[in-house]
C-alpha cells in the first residue's frame, strides 16, 4: 500500500544521484529523514542495505532498501502516484520510453564527462577535453529539448519529469564547474534552451535547499575528495 | 501516412539487439527485422536514432526508441495484456532494474575486459566477472529464473551472457563459469537455452565463434 512506512534517505550533499532523489521527494511532499554519508567512512547501515555497489543514494522505505538512483526515482514514482501527486514519468508508455532514453543518455555522456572535468583529468588538456565532451552532450540535450518540450518549461509533461530531475542532479557541481573554468558549461551561446532550463530548475521550489549552488564550499569539498583514497571514485562515483 | 506495425533494426551478433527480440517474442508480436552493417549504417537507423546511431532501434507504428533497457521495459507495458515481462510489486521491480543495471555496469563491462585481454590483465578481468557473476547468483537462489518460475525482465537482459560467454571463454582461452564455482548460474544457462524465445532467436554458433575471433585479434594488433 502506498505510502505506509517511513523514508529514510542515506546521502552525501554534492551527489547528483542524491540530489535528483531529494528533488522528487520534494515535488511528491513526503517526508524523509535524511542520513548525510561520509563517503571516506561509510556507515554500517549504507554498506549493509547496498552491498553490492556501497554507494548513495539509498532509499530505505520501512526499513526495505532501493538503490540506484534513476531506480529509487521510478519507485518512489509508482508508489505515491495518483490524482494529488505530480507525476514524474509520463503516464503514456512511449513518452515514459522516450523520458527513460534522455535520462540513460544524460548519465552515459553528461556523467563520465563531469567526473572527468572535476576528478580524473590530470592535465588542462584532459580538463578541456572533458568540458567539451559534456558540452557536445548538452548540445545534443538541448536539441531533444526543443523536440520533446515544444515551448514548455521543462522536460517534464507537467512541470518537472524524469530527464529534469537526472541533469539537474549536476546543477550542484556545475557550479563548481563553471567557477573551475572561467563560464558556463551550461552557455547560454550555446545552448540558450537549456541556459534557461538551469535557471527554472534551479529556482524551482522542488529544488530548494536541495541543489547546492556555493561555488567555494563545492570546490572546497571537491579538494577533500581529490586527497582521499581512490576507491572512492569506483562503483560510478557517487560524489 | 501512418507507418504501422514493428520493426526492430538490430545485428545478428548482438546481445543487445536479441533482448529486444525475446521480449517481442515473449508478447507474440510480429515483427520485422533488419539487419544492420554497423560500419556502413543504413540512412533509417541514423535517422531513427540520432542522439547515440545504435542498435537496436525499436519502431512501433513509426515511432522510435533505442536503448535495450527501455525499449524491453516499453514492450511490457504497450502489450500489457501479453505475458508479464516485470515484476507486477514496485519494490520487486526496483530490485530487478537495479539488478539488471549492474549486470550492464560492471558484469558487461568485465566480459569485455577479459574479451580484449591477455596475461595478467585478463586474469584480473575473470576474476572481476566471477565476483560480478557471483554477485547476480545469489538472486537465483531457489529460483529457475531471475523472474521466479518464469523468465522474466533480469532474465531478458542477462540471458545472453549464457549464450554468449561459453563463446568468449572459448575465444579468449579461459574459463570463467564452472559448476563448482557459480552452480546456479551454471544450471541457469542451460534453462536458458532452452527457453523457446531465445532457442527461435540464437545465431548460429559457428558464425558468432567465428567472428568472435577476428574481433579479439583486432583488438589484441591494436593494442599490440
Amino acid at each position: 500500500m502506498a505510502g505506509s512506512g517511513e523514508l529514510k534517505l542515506l546521502g552525501a550533499w554534492t551527489s547528483p544521484f542524491v540530489i535528483r532523489v531529494r528533488v522528487v521527494l520534494n515535488l511528491k511532499s513526503l517526508p524523509y529523514e535524511y542520513v548525510e554519508e561520509n563517503l571516506a567512512s561509510k556507515s554500517a547501515l549504507l554498506l549493509g542495505s547496498n552491498p553490492v555497489r556501497k554507494s548513495v543514494p539509498v532509499l530505505l522505505h520501512g526499513g526495505r532498501p532501493v538503490n540506484e538512483s534513476q531506480v529509487i526515482v521510478q519507485y518512489i514514482d509508482e508508489v505515491w502516484s495518483g490524482a494529488d501527486r505530480p507525476s514524474v514519468l509520463p503516464s503514456d508508455s512511449y513518452e515514459r520510453a522516450v523520458a527513460r532514453f534522455w535520462a540513460a543518455y544524460v548519465d552515459d555522456k553528461v556523467g563520465p564527462a563531469w567526473l572527468a572535468i572535476l576528478f580524473l583529468s590530470k592535465t588542462e588538456e584532459e580538463r578541456a577535453e572533458g568540458v567539451e565532451r559534456a558540452v557536445a552532450a548538452l548540445e545534443t540535450l538541448e536539441g531533444a529539448f526543443a523536440d520533446c518540450t515544444k515551448g514548455k518549461p521543462f522536460f517534464g509533461v507537467d512541470g518537472i519529469g524524469f530527464v529534469d530531475v537526472v541533469l539537474g542532479g549536476y546543477l550542484g557541481w556545475f557550479t563548481a564547474i563553471d567557477k573551475l573554468i572561467g563560464r558556463r558549461l551550461i552557455d547560454p551561446a550555446r545552448t540558450p534552451l537549456l541556459a534557461a532550463w538551469e535557471q527554472r530548475f534551479r529556482t524551482a521550489e522542488a529544488a530548494k535547499g536541495v541543489v547546492p549552488n556555493d561555488a567555494d564550499k563545492l570546490l572546497a569539498f571537491r579538494e577533500t575528495l581529490l586527497g582521499a583514497p581512490l576507491d572512492i571514485f569506483q562503483n560510478r562515483v557517487t560524489l | 501516412m501512418a507507418e504501422k506495425g514493428v520493426k526492430v533494426f538490430g545485428m545478428w551478433a548482438s546481445p543487445m539487439a536479441i533482448r529486444v527480440e525475446w521480449a517481442l517474442r515473449l508478447k507474440g508480436v510480429e515483427y520485422e527485422y533488419v539487419d544492420e552493417d554497423l560500419a556502413n549504417k543504413s540512412e533509417a537507423l541514423l535517422r531513427y536514432n540520432p542522439a547515440t546511431k545504435k542498435v537496436p532501434v525499436l519502431v512501433h507504428d513509426g515511432k522510435p526508441l533505442a536503448e535495450s533497457t527501455v525499449i524491453v521495459e516499453y514492450i511490457d507495458q504497450a502489450w500489457n495484456d501479453g505475458y508479464p515481462i516485470m515484476p507486477a510489486d514496485p519494490f520487486d521491480r526496483a530490485q530487478a532494474r537495479f539488478l539488471a543495471r549492474f549486470a550492464e555496469d560492471k558484469c558487461n563491462a568485465a566480459l569485455f575486459a577479459i574479451f580484449v585481454a591477455t596475461g595478467e590483465a585478463q586474469r584480473k578481468a575473470v576474476h572481476e566477472a566471477q565476483q560480478c557473476l557471483k554477485t547476480l547468483e545469489t538472486a537465483l537462489e531457489g529460483k529457475r529464473f531471475f523472474g521466479g518460475d518464469a523468465f522474466g525482465y533480469v532474465d531478458v537482459i542477462v540471458g545472453w551472457i549464457a549464450y554468449w560467454l561459453p563463446i568468449i571463454e572459448e575465444v579468449s582461452g579461459v574459463t570463467v563459469v564452472t559448476d563448482e564455482a557459480l552452480p546456479l548460474m551454471n544450471a541457469w544457462f542451460g534453462r536458458v537455452v532452452d527457453v523457446d524465445v531465445v532457442k527461435a532467436t540464437l545465431p548460429p554458433r559457428d558464425k558468432l565463434v567465428a567472428l568472435n575471433k577476428a574481433r579479439r585479434e583486432q583488438f589484441l594488433s591494436a593494442a599490440a
